[in-house]
């Protein structure tokens, strides 16, 4: 397989050269557009494994950029984004990006990023859902609905089970509050946010060592939920 | 005698005089015996001089009366055009005085100072059209008689026989800086009248010839002579007071003269003032309301209030004492003020009565110890004319009367039953009785009657022979006359008493309303409710409309407006007037008579903050000087209590602008610091690396490196904080409220502020039935982040960091606590301000973080604070109130 391809969508060339620098010496074919329409562009004719896009583009936005090459493309798209603007996050997300950054970010996070979302994006070819997954001092299986934290085995009601098996299907990637009540609860349950944080509660309770200072299910202010694999 | 050092006192008062007087027009005044003198002739001749000089010259206004020398010396002078006043078909000419304000020249000429103005003219006497030249700084010439100075007008009546209506304060004379005697033999003046050369009026012929005679023009001549020489003598002494000759007179004289409804009150006056005056004594004028003089009839109580009011003319103080007796009063006053002499007018009672009551002149030797007395023959003298003022009918009370005859006869039918069981004795006692029910109900006159009644009803039907008022023994005429005598006395106490216990309670309620709105005006702040509540208190106290007007932002006056009733553009004309020149005026004063309302400056300790309009039901209510008193007395409450409100305002912008400055100042100290110093790092290595790159090992270059990360972080934090604040303070900040977990938040931000971290122990105490808490989950995550920040800075670097939350029903609490060095004692508040910054080596921050908290968990309706902890280690706590119940959650077992 070549190497993987990236296209970056921002207007700043002093992100897009570290970028550039940083992605390629990582193994990355990276092409560059400067406004939305160029990336889209770009996007439909380099057929890239990672779209980067940062939400405040000059010309058109940056969730638009997300929702047009939606129309078309299942291509994990991360977005960049500052703080204290989360829910234009959220809506990001809920037009079809996988992950975001927060600017200013470490090159490190972002690679991490990119590996999950192309570790997803491998596989939805598959078409098989990994059922199984060990991080840290747990380990899940998902079919046969065991789960064991540092070694002993954890009973989980029928809703936490749900919660924890939609957070292990999208492992590593964030995952808005939204979409976690329409897959657990129903579409009905979508506002019903304290659900969410009550049977959060719980299965930190019974997961982590320290349900006050999580290793495995992160909380993002604002936006969602994580389970983190790294 | 010993040369003194001036008194500093003293000297002083005659710098701060000076200074007064540099700032207003001099003032000299021609003075003359007589008309035909040649006074205005002397003042033309010396306007010549000044213009000669130089001098800008105006003739203001100057009565020639026709006569070709005088005239020929007004020629080449400019001559203000007067102002024509027409007035009952009348052409009238005046000192047009706006124009002579406007003209603006050095120096005026305004012949006959004592001069009544046309109606409809802003003053009523052209000397206080002098005063306000004066007051704007021009100098003025002006003549005047000696027949005109009010505290001779008296003494003028009484050798000439004629009575002079025009008459000029003595205060206007003694504020002139030069007065010039206009001498003329009084055998010169004869012959230039015979000649006539001395302007007459054409109705007024007998009385000039019976005037100009030669026994009356000596005898104002010597009058002239005197005042001048009394003047100079003044002169002297000022002079003596400057180079520190010595003292001419004990200081410490005082004048008191007592004001009676008598029609010789002005006279006493006068005289009192030129006592004083000799004395160079201070005075004062006292009226001693006794309950007898609440009963006086209007004529004599109006006489009171103008004697009172001349007195102050004259520059006295004027007091109106409540008392019992007059003596008593006058004494205890002028023990009290340390008066040394007491004028009184001689007393006027028949010999009777002072032999049966005494004389008021006696009780005030007897008691007046080293205080010498003064008896001043009460010679009468027209009373001088007083504004017309509306006569208050006191009504016949005749249903008293009727009454009065009732009782008469209850008391008489009562007697009969009694009659064949007591003695005669004992029915007199009945009638006495009836005489004090009377005399309590219903006053003096209903009570005489009663008195008389009841003799005549005791003789009629209990004296024999019965039903005739023929009496066969004639011992019983004694017995009437005592029994009359009785009866009129008891009355006379009992109405006595009720009459002092009516002028007790009036007094009461004056001083009582006084003080309810002082009270009142104490504890409010802000001048418009200061103003509601006084215009309130002043409405109800007068009867009278009240309006305030105040000078707006470009110092223009302008109504306020909660006044009770508009204000025509006249009336602000008054107002105006009133605010300039910080004089009363309008309704009841000379000046600006024809106003509808009264207005008075409303005057605080830095000069006058406004003006009172009071439009009282009754034109006259306010005519008596101790309602006047009594409305300055309420006018200056208001204006200190606006005075103080302005004050408090100016304090709390003055604050304000303080604060907005020291912000802005330590705004730019710490971001120009805060920013620079992690850029300075981060170039600094950076280009470090780029110049030396291939020299430096990998160790350095990664140490290097690393350090513009943390620097590119720090960076990061204060831009955020910086942005943060920004949007707190604008508002800008909206709270997205929803029920979350304390847990899951501090949670995410010590995975926020992770790696920095790593060397910390960090312990947390969150117990598992916490119960989810409404909050914005952002925000509260960023306040748990900038107190761990705020440990991580301010705390050795390995020392531990514990988080702790509780709750109750109504309100959780959360505490970042640390093992550092704690907070200075009294600084536990001053955190929690903006730019704040610890002591601290590292110098780090904004001081923006812990302001922040503060305005985020406020916003959340929560406390934040900081204790010292007795262990060591700062606690920093915020509490987030819990309203409401939280959704229900369904559970799945």
């Amino acid at each position: 397989m070549a190497e993987p391809a990236v296209v970056v969508v921002e207007d700043e060339p002093q992100i897009r050269r570290f970028l550039r620098a940083a992605l390629t010496g990582q193994g990355y074919r990276v092409f560059e557009a400067g406004t939305g329409e160029d990336g889209l562009i770009e996007a439909a004719s380099r057929q890239p494994d990672v779209v980067i896009v940062d939400l405040g583009l000059p010309d058109i936005d940056g969730l638009r950029v997300i929702r047009r090459l939606r129309e078309w493309s299942a291509v994990p798209i991360i977005v960049l984004s500052a703080r204290g603007q989360e829910p234009d996050k959220v809506a990001a997300l809920d037009a079809g990006a996988d992950d975001y950054l927060s600017k200013p970010f470490g090159v490190g996070e972002l690679l991490a990023r990119m590996r999950v979302a192309l570790r997803h994006r491998a596989r939805v070819g598959e078409e098989s859902v990994e059922s199984t997954l060990s991080v840290g001092d747990l380990q899940i299986d998902l079919g046969r609905r065991r789960v064991l934290a540092r070694g002993a085995e954890v009973h989980l009601t029928p809703i936490e089970f749900r919660l924890l098996a939609t957070l292990v299907r999208y492992a590593g990637k964030v995952v808005t509050q939204r979409q976690l009540l329409r897959e657990v609860w129903g579409p009905n349950a979508e506002d019903q946010s304290h659900y969410l944080r009550v049977y959060m509660a719980h299965l930190r309770r019974k997961l982590e060592q320290n349900p006050a200072q999580p290793r495995h299910l992160l909380t993002e202010p604002g936006v969602g939920y994580r389970l983190l694999t790294e | 005698m010993s040369v003194t050092r001036p008194d500093p006192d003293a000297l002083l008062a005659r710098v701060q005089d000076e200074e007064a007087r540099q700032r207003r027009g001099k003032l000299k005044v021609f003075f003359g015996a007589a008309a035909g003198v040649g006074k205005t002739y002397a003042m033309l001749e010396a306007a010549r001089e000044q213009r000669a000089d130089g001098v800008d010259v105006v003739a203001g206004y100057v009565e020639t009366h026709g006569r070709a020398e005088t005239e020929a010396l007004l020629e080449g002078l400019e001559v203000l055009s007067p102002r024509v006043i027409e007035y009952r078909g009348a052409t009238l000419r005046e000192l047009d005085l706006d124009g002579a304000l406007a003209r603006r020249p050095a120096l005026i000429l305004v012949d006959e100072l004592a001069h009544t103005n046309a109606p409809g003219s802003r003053h009523a006497k052209r000397w206080q059209d002098v005063l306000e030249l004066l007051d704007a700084g021009i100098d003025v010439y002006t003549t005047v008689n000696v027949q005109h100075v009010e505290s001779l007008n008296d003494v003028v009546a009484k050798v000439t026989g004629v009575v002079v209506r025009e008459t000029v304060p003595d205060s206007v004379l003694e504020q002139a800086d030069e007065v010039e005697l206009i001498d003329l033999p009084p055998d010169d003046l004869l012959q230039r009248f015979r000649d006539g050369k001395v302007y007459v009026p054409e109705q007024a012929q007998e009385a000039v010839r019976n005037f100009f005679r030669k026994g009356n023009l000596i005898a104002l001549r010597e009058l002239a002579l005197r005042s001048t020489a009394e003047r100079v003598d003044a002169q002297m002494r000022v002079y003596m007071r400057d180079h520190a000759i010595a003292k001419v007179w004990p200081t410490t004289e005082r004048l008191l003269v007592c004001v009676s409804p008598g029609p010789d009150s002005a006279r006493l006056v006068r005289a009192a003032k030129r006592m004083a005056e000799r004395l160079g004594a201070p005075w004062i004028a006292a009226y001693v309301e006794t309950p007898a003089q609440l009963r006086l009839p209007a004529e004599a109580r109006e006489r009171v209030s103008h004697s009172l009011r001349l007195a102050e003319q004259l520059g006295a103080e004027t007091v109106t004492l409540p008392g019992e007796t007059m003596s008593e009063a006058l004494l205890a006053f002028a023990h009290d003020r340390n008066v040394t002499k007491i004028v009184v007018g001689k007393p006027r009672r028949p010999l009777w009565k002072r032999i049966l009551l005494g004389s008021i002149v006696d009780t005030l030797v007897e008691g007046s110890g080293d205080i010498d007395i003064y008896v001043i023959s009460g010679e009468r003298e027209e009373p001088a004319p007083v504004a017309p003022v509306r006569r208050r009918a006191s009504a016949t009370d005749w249903p008293a009367y009727g009454r009065a005859v009732a009782v008469v006869a209850l008391t008489t039918g009562v007697a009969w039953l009694m009659f064949p069981f007591f003695e005669l004795s004992n029915l007199i006692m009945a009638y006495l009785l009836g005489i004090v029910v009377v005399a309590m109900r219903h006053g003096r006159g209903p009570s005489l009657l009663a008195s008389v009644l009841s003799v005549a009803a005791f003789d009629f039907f209990f004296v024999p022979p019965y039903f005739t008022f023929a009496v066969s023994d004639t011992r019983y005429l004694f017995t009437f006359a005592v029994m009359l005598v009785v009866g009129l006395v008891i009355s006379g106490l009992t109405v006595r008493a009720r009459a002092q216990a009516f002028a007790a309670r009036l007094r009461e309620q004056r001083t009582a309303a006084l003080y309810a709105m002082s009270r009142e005006l104490a504890g409010t702040r802000g001048v418009d409710d200061l103003l509601k509540i006084a215009l309130r208190h002043i409405s109800e106290v007068f009867k009278s409309q009240v309006a305030v007007l105040l000078p707006g932002t470009g110092g223009a006056l302008a109504p306020w407006s909660g006044g009770q009733f508009e204000l025509d553009a006249n009336e602000r004309g008054v107002a105006r007037w009133v605010y300039e020149h910080r004089q009363r005026a309008g309704l009841g004063t000379a000046t600006l008579p024809g106003a509808s309302a009264l207005h008075l400056p409303l005057i605080a300790s830095r000069g006058a903050v406004g003006v009172l309009a009071v439009r009282p039901a009754d034109p006259h209510a306010l005519d008596e000087p101790e309602q006047l008193h009594q409305l300055e007395t309420f006018a200056n409450q208001t204006a200190l209590a606006i005075e103080r409100a302005q004050l408090a305002d100016e304090a709390r912008e003055a604050q304000v602008r303080m604060e907005t400055e020291r912000l802005r100042s330590s705004l730019l100290s710490s971001v120009s610091h805060d920013l620079r110093t992690p850029l300075a790092t981060i170039t600094g290595a950076v280009s470090t690396i780029l110049e030396n790159g291939a020299r430096l090992d990998d160790r350095t270059r990664r140490e290097l490196l690393e350090s513009v990360r943390d620097e590119g972080e720090r960076l990061n934090r204060l831009v955020q904080n910086l942005l943060e604040m920004t949007r707190l303070e604008s508002g800008a900040v909206e709270l997205r409220k929803e029920w979350h977990s304390l847990e899951e938040v501090i949670g995410a931000a010590l995975s926020r502020v992770g790696p920095r971290l790593a060397s910390r122990r960090v312990s947390t105490r969150v117990p598992p039935n916490l119960p989810l808490v409404p909050m914005d989950d952002v925000l509260i995550e960023q306040v748990l982040v900038n107190l761990l920040d705020n440990a991580l800075k301010y705390t050795p670097p390995t020392s531990p960091i514990e988080i702790i939350a509780t709750a109750t029903d109504s309100a959780a609490t959360v505490e970042v606590a640390d093992r550092g060095p704690g907070l200075p004692p009294g600084e536990e508040d001053k955190v929690f301000e903006k730019f704040y910054r610890g002591r601290t080596d590292k110098g780090r921050g904004a001081g923006l973080g812990l302001a922040i908290c503060q305005g985020v968990v406020r916003a959340h309706g929560g406390r934040i604070w900081a204790q010292n902890l007795p262990e060591g280690g700062v606690a920093f706590l915020f509490t987030l109130p819990i309203t409401g119940a939280p959704p229900p959650t369904a559970t799945d077992g």
